[in-house]
């Protein structure tokens, strides 16, 4: 009963692909692969919609005012009316835009976003697209979204959305490479590319109520929290939402799109930031194990979508909480803090193995994180020391 | 499934290639270029080096199509085509192609069977990199690394 609720969703698909028994091989590849598309898609769309009125609903509770209630129950249909709004307006072109270019950026960065879905389970056996390099797979994806933003930039011929996009383009490549270091000592520790692999490496308990997570040892906690901040850039979040500072450069590549392709690149963003969400819970956070032994029969897609769901809080919480930074100050931030502790996570992860993985690698590990974290603070501390500040005339 | 499959990719890559060198606006070159590259990643996957074909996307379209880009947009205004056809590298390009296609045809191996070979999985990628090459390996890594610190001094604000 348990083990035939967690594997439904494969049964339904295996009940799909029954008709198709005697058919040639490629057939059953293409209706197969067609499944797993449109699952993909309809899960994630209906998650877009949701996440889009429960963070107006939650940025509203954190800013003591109501939010969106007026469409449908507790205005839970907002999103169809958003959506049937930009779909009738109407849809502008610049007149000395470079149309193709213009068109084709939304399309590009809405596919890439959508295809690194792809290689991340969501449960035991759901993992929709597994093939070997999966995590490169995802990078190599992720990485095209930069000439995306581009052409986003180029195609719409002003300068706030060039500007917008360099902007853009300078704090994902600068990230970019924390955000692949940090993902390398889980590949090393698991000697695998393959979200599936890393995965089950992660599975086993401690007394039955420590999960093998990586994310319970120091190496995977620093980790996690560089990954975390890391995908706040690329999916353009607040503090890290400089390309788009409405206060600065309008809404920086996004300025000349409207309608439809604005929604697009709206919803780009969200299933970029679903999609960055997603492999941390794979690397770091056990992806569909559960918390603790006891909790083995609920289904495994429930714990992997419950802490997605934890993630995506984190994000509005953060969106909710922090002012936007400044253009220096993430630059800074990234090649003088991000990239020194991520190189330092893959040497407490060697030294975590090499003692054996236990309890004494642990805290050596802990060690290692801890001397370099305070020494390139004490290092980098760049606080001007300012005398007291005082006032003339508002004692 | 394959030979199709086959069809349809070099069509493409080809399609873009013919774009990238014939285009009049240069960014929109460059952006063939790029889908070129991703052509030439989907051969690899047909191929089944599975490794080759994502570190392709990876470093050519995240990478070096970017570089591209940027260089175009730093160094020049947008320049039309001024209109002549830059015939010393077609001659090249033809001399070039012709060299190949002779060297291909000439060859004894494509008529012999290929022996089977298992797929190149990135394990394996790993395991010789990490053993036969690791000496090549870490020439280029010195190599990235004092181009790195190159780029840094280069960028540094000079101290009077």
């Amino acid at each position: 009963m348990i083990d035939s609720l967690d594997q439904i969703f494969v049964r339904v698909k295996q009940l799909l692909l029954a008709p198709l028994a005697g058919a040639p091989d490629w057939v059953v590849q293409i209706a197969s692969s067609l499944i797993n598309i449109f699952a993909l898609l309809g899960v994630f769309l209906t998650l877009f919609a949701l996440i889009s009125v429960l963070e107006r609903k939650i940025l509203g509770r954190m800013q003591n005012r109501y939010g969106p209630n007026r469409v449908g129950p507790f205005g839970l249909f907002q999103p169809v009316a958003d959506g049937i709004k930009m779909l009738i307006k109407e849809d502008i072109v610049p007149v000395r835009a470079d149309k193709i270019v213009h068109f084709l950026a939304p399309i590009l960065i809405a596919a890439t976003a959508i295809l690194a879905l792809g290689v991340i389970p969501y449960g035991r056996n759901m993992t929709p697209f597994a093939i070997d390099g999966g995590i490169l797979f995802f990078f190599a994806v992720g990485s095209t979204t930069e000439l995306a933003v581009f052409m986003a930039g180029w195609g719409s011929n002003n300068k706030f959305s060039m500007l917008g996009a360099m902007r853009a383009i300078a704090q994902m490549i600068s990230y970019e490479l924390p955000l692949i270091i940090t993902v390398l000592p889980v590949v090393m520790v698991v000697g695998s590319l393959t979200p599936d692999r890393i995965v089950a490496a992660q599975d086993g308990y401690t007394f039955g109520v420590v999960p093998h997570w990586f994310v319970v040892t120091p190496w995977g906690a620093a980790a996690f929290i560089l990954f975390f901040v890391s995908g706040l850039v690329e999916s353009n979040r607040t503090p890290f939402d400089v390309p788009e500072g409405e206060s600065e450069i309008v809404a920086g590549h996004m300025t000349e799109y409207s309608g439809f392709k604005y929604a697009t690149f709206f919803m780009a963003e969200y299933i970029g930031m679903f999609a960055i969400s997603g492999l941390g819970v794979t690397l770091f956070l056990g992806g569909w194990q559960p918390p603790i032994a006891a909790l083995r029969f609920i289904p495994s897609y429930v714990w992997f979508f419950a802490k997605l769901g934890g993630l995506l809080f984190v994000y509005i919480w953060i969106r909710g909480t922090l002012p936007r930074a400044r253009v220096d100050q993430i630059m800074n931030f990234a090649w003088k803090f991000m990239l020194p502790m991520a190189f330092t996570c893959i040497v407490a992860a060697a030294v975590w193995h090499y003692e054996g993985r236990g309890l004494a690698g642990w805290f050596s590990s802990l060690a290692v994180i801890a001397v370099v974290y305070i020494a390139l603070s004490r290092l980098i501390d760049t606080r001007k020391k300012f005398a007291t500040r005082t006032y003339r005339f508002a004692e | 499934m394959n030979t199709i499959a086959f069809v349809a990719v070099a069509i493409l890559t080809l399609a873009a290639a013919l774009a990238a060198a014939s285009l009049p606006k240069l960014i929109h070159a460059a952006l063939s270029f790029a889908m070129t590259f991703v052509g030439v990643a989907a051969f690899f996957f047909l191929l089944g080096a599975e490794f080759v074909g994502l570190v392709q996307v990876f470093v050519y379209v995240g990478a070096v199509a970017v570089l591209i880009v940027f260089t175009i947009l730093l160094t020049r205004r947008d320049v039309e085509d001024t209109g002549g056809r830059n015939w010393g590298g077609a001659i090249i390009a033809i001399a070039v192609f012709g060299g190949l296609l002779w060297a291909i045809l000439k060859a004894q191996t494509l008529a012999i069977a290929a022996p089977p070979i298992e797929p190149l999985t990135v394990k394996r990628v790993g395991d010789v990199l990490m053993t036969d090459y690791v000496w090549p390996l870490q020439c280029v890594g010195l190599l990235l690394t004092a181009a790195l610190i190159g780029a840094l001094i280069l960028v540094m604000e000079e101290r009077r």
